[in-house]
């Protein structure tokens, strides 16, 4: 069926199942492959967008939900100011190893300085404990939000 | 470049095309043409372009899985060729091992293997770019230097860039690469500064670079449904259901084949998403066979490890002198069994390949592999095709861990894709097809003994070591060094081993079996050192002696004592260790030392236990010596840090792999945690010792010395020695 959404601040028609889970159509129905397929059970946080402002596991998301709301993907996210400010401590400090979890944890990242901007080191465990990281770049994670967040200055490469 | 034979040493450089001037020759233009009875090419004159803007595009040959060699390698070749990073554009190069030599992500071999080579390849090039000014100028060639690209003659004051000398370079005969002069390292511009991954930019925006994201005009999907008991036969299958669910095309009868210890069958259903083939694959039927199988258990393999630690080795791996008889002639002696489960490698991008068989029965893939070679061979004598008659493009990879040093996905995807000629097909596993379809790291159960003089030296070792056999060998990832540290220098020592059967598939666990070694051999030798009242980095020290090398097996790395002892030293200073216990309660410290990937890394763990139960790791400081030089000082950091907490989840947050029935239990993340933001220690320190040794890699050899450490520290804090994993002081 028709289902109308708005990702990215576009609207989008595709032509699926209401069930079928954001995610995938995000990847296949829509060509947003950034946002990533890691467990499918909202246990890792590859698939996390921002959804009305809020961190959420696409997966877990039936498209159906997902209507009348705004959906903000990790190709769209450096267009928000705090995501800007995300992505780019993300660069400056070469937060992936792989990269694969990276969108999602840019989002989650997005998503709690959005709502915390001077986030407490418990509150970045909080706000990102959703969010594998199998590399574990931990460490770099923190810097790039403290970063973000104008907690800390941090040295630079070339 | 008109056929393969032009891919010579004597064509290193070739000519223009459209756009710029081949240094060396267009990859993909070359690969389309390979096969045609190829004269063996010189490996390495296949990673320079330089076009007419003078940007220089390096190919990096290796499978990138988040080691940074996409950025490492071309550095190597950038140094030598004498041009600024900033004129450097990199691409993957796809697999052709005629053309590039090996391609693999596996054992933190690219640096050693590479640093040579690699650095011989810039260097050539750049000596034809000089031949081809003192040509131009007709000046001797040693009086030109270069610098950021351009070639200069101080006396006369001429200058030119390369890209103004690359078509004349290309008809410069190469040098002989082993000849061809190189950088002095305190000339080095580019190697030991650090250099940011290339793909991270792209990576923030969500571009598509990894297996999963391939997408081809007319693609397909598949899911898998595979036999839930490792090596079980397909007996029959009902997919009438299947079939009539809207948007499915076909349903493939599968296995994973020819890989010894991982052939499962399975059938794929295509479909024209992997959403639907995924809900298409519960209406399907399928019996199997797996009744040979069905009897191992995790339950049954730690009954018989038990039973056979008791007894006789049934193989001898090393012997020296009479161990039995040093034994009962100590003045001490200490016994310990310590034990390992299985575990997964649980990548995050779950496993994927995509392939297409054209009509004219050749295959185009697409892999996130760590080792392509392997695959082109195993898909090669699945499909019965020639191994030329295979295309590979290397897609960036969302983790390895060595999981994809297999390639079932491979062989799989290409029989799905033979089963739909003409489309290609993307084979996606779900997260519990990849939890169950793992090559795990096998189990394993130790047995020690070791035997004190009255001084506390250790006089006689002993370690009959339970794992995976099969013909009396270990299976693969089984095995252990005959010449494991203390063995080679205790006079009297003795490893054996026993062997247990599996229907599972083993295989390469990052830090593949130095993860387990280091573990139950420092864990043990921390439990010596209490008996001969040191602290365990005293009693190597006193153990490893004066430096030396000591024997190793063929074509294996010896071992430096003298290296070892370095960063033994360093980290005991950094960490300001005493071998005292905290005067804080529930806070301690323990020690790890392991050599393993060419690498020697001593580590120190601060932890802290809260609730007698919950073991937070509060800092990791972390020695390590991998020869004269950091290659990529801020990737060398990252390599260190994310080992040592891959340390940390080995240690006390991976749950064991288990088995029942002849199946795997594990579903997902929740009986197969990963470890989370939460359980990172505030910070991993790192100290470089530096030695007059080549290079060597990093991806690995900063793990092993984590878990002992950590085990240790527990045993300081609480009192406990625990001897297997993961640690549950509760």
């Amino acid at each position: 069926m028709a289902i109308s959404l708005t990702i990215n601040r576009r609207k989008r028609v595709v032509d699926v199942e209401p069930d079928k889970p954001l995610l995938w159509v995000l990847r296949e129905d829509l060509d947003l492959p950034g946002t990533k397929f890691g467990c499918g059970a909202g246990l890792c946080g590859a698939c996390t967008v921002i959804l009305d402002g809020d961190a959420v596991r696409s997966c877990q998301t039936p498209v159906g939900d997902a209507v009348g709301k705004q959906v903000i993907t990790i190709e769209h996210v450096a267009t928000l100011p705090v995501g800007k400010k995300v992505v780019d401590a993300w660069v400056d400090l070469d937060v992936p190893q792989c990269g694969y979890c990276q969108a999602g944890q840019i989002m989650s990242a997005t998503a709690l300085l959005t709502h915390t901007p001077k986030p407490a080191p418990d509150d970045i465990a909080a706000g990102m404990s959703g969010n594998i990281c199998r590399c574990a770049t931990y460490l770099r994670i923190q810097k790039a939000i403290r970063k973000a967040a104008g907690l800390d200055s941090v040295e630079e490469a070339a | 470049m008109s056929d393969t034979g032009a891919i010579t040493r004597r064509s290193f450089l070739a000519v223009s095309l459209a756009g710029g001037t081949v240094l060396t020759f267009k990859a993909d233009l070359v690969l389309a043409q390979t096969g045609a009875g190829a004269a063996a090419p010189v490996m390495l004159n296949a990673f320079i372009r330089i076009g007419a803007d003078n940007q220089v595009t390096i190919g990096a040959k290796n499978p990138e899985i988040g080691q940074g060699v996409k950025v490492m390698l071309p550095m190597l070749i950038a140094e030598e060729l004498d041009v600024a990073w900033s004129q450097v554009q990199i691409q993957q190069t796809d697999a052709n091992d005629k053309l590039y030599g090996v391609q693999v992500a596996g054992g933190s071999t690219a640096t050693p293997t590479n640093w040579l080579p690699m650095r011989q390849a810039g260097a050539a090039a750049r000596q034809m770019l000089l031949t081809a000014a003192a040509r131009l100028w007709g000046v001797d060639v040693a009086t030109l230097t270069t610098a950021a690209g351009t070639v200069f003659h101080k006396a006369s004051g001429r200058s030119l860039p390369y890209a103004a000398l690359a078509k004349e370079a290309a008809t410069v005969p190469a040098p002989d690469l082993a000849k061809v002069p190189l950088k002095s390292p305190d000339a080095f511009t580019i190697i030991g500064k650090s250099v940011r991954g290339v793909d991270t930019p792209r990576i923030v925006k969500g571009e598509p670079l990894y297996g999963i994201d391939t997408r081809l005009p007319g693609m397909l999907h598949a899911a898998l449904l595979k036999c839930p008991i490792a090596g079980g036969a397909l007996a029959s299958f009902d997919d009438t259901a299947a079939r009539k669910t809207p948007g499915v095309i076909a349903v493939v009868p599968v296995n994973s084949g020819l890989v010894p210890q991982g052939r499962n069958d399975a059938l794929a259903i295509v479909a024209t998403s992997w959403w639907t083939a995924q809900k298409a694959r519960e209406t399907l039927v399928a019996k199997w066979d797996a009744i040979t199988q069905a009897g191992f258990s995790t339950e049954g393999y730690a009954k018989q490890a038990a039973a056979l630690l008791g007894g006789v080795p049934q193989a001898d791996l090393h012997k020296e002198g009479d161990v039995d008889k040093a034994l009962a002639g100590a003045a001490k002696t200490v016994t310990a069994d310590y034990s390992y489960p299985f575990l997964a490698h649980a990548t995050l991008e779950p496993q994927n390949c995509t392939a297409l068989w054209t009509a004219d029965g050749k295959l185009e893939i697409w892999a996130p592999t760590q080792n392509p070679g392997s695959g082109r061979k195993e898909v090669a004598a699945m499909l019965g095709i020639a191994p030329d008659a295979m295309t590979i493009h290397l897609t960036r990879i969302g983790g390895g861990f060595g999981r994809r040093l297999m390639n079932d996905y491979m062989v799989l995807a290409a029989q799905v894709a033979k089963g739909v000629p003409g489309r290609p097909v993307k084979l996606l596993f779900d997260r519990t097809d990849d939890l169950r379809n793992d090559y795990y790291r096998p189990a394993g159960w130790h047995r020690f003994t070791a035997g004190l003089d009255a001084s506390g030296a250790i006089v006689a070792f002993k370690d009959h070591f339970v794992t995976f056999g099969a013909d009396g060998k270990p299976i693969r990832a089984a095995e252990m060094s005959a010449y494991e540290f203390p063995g080679p220098v205790i006079p009297d020592m003795q490893y054996g081993m026993s062997f247990l059967a599996t229907n599972l598939a083993t295989g390469w666990l990052r830090a593949p079996t130095s993860n387990a070694m280091a573990f139950v051999f420092q864990g043990f030798l921390d439990e010596v050192a209490e008996a001969a009242g040191l602290d365990l980095p005293e009693l190597m020290r006193r153990t490893l002696g004066a430096p030396r090398e000591l024997p190793a097996e063929k074509g294996r790395p010896a071992f430096h004592t003298g290296r070892a002892r370095g960063v033994i030293d360093a980290v005991c200073k950094v960490a300001g260790w005493t071998g005292k216990p905290s005067t804080t309660p529930g806070k301690g410290r323990g020690f790890g030392f392991y050599f393993s990937h060419r690498g020697y890394f001593a580590e120190v763990v601060d932890i802290t236990i809260r609730d007698g139960a919950t073991v937070i790791v509060d800092k990791i400081w972390v020695a390590g010596d991998i020869g004269s030089q950091v290659i990529n000082p801020i990737n060398a950091e990252h390599q260190v840090q994310g080992a040592a907490i891959d340390g940390i989840a080995q240690a006390l947050v991976w749950q064991p792999i288990v088995q029942e029935g002849g199946a795997v239990t594990q579903e997902n993340f929740h009986d197969f945690p990963l470890l989370r933001i939460d359980a990172v220690p505030r910070d991993v320190a790192i100290t470089w010792v530096k030695t007059d040794y080549p290079p060597t890699g990093l991806g690995e050899p900063a793990l092993p010395p984590v878990i002992p450490a950590i085990g240790n520290a527990i045993r300081a804090v609480t009192g406990k020695r625990l001897r297997s994993l993961p640690f549950q002081p509760g």
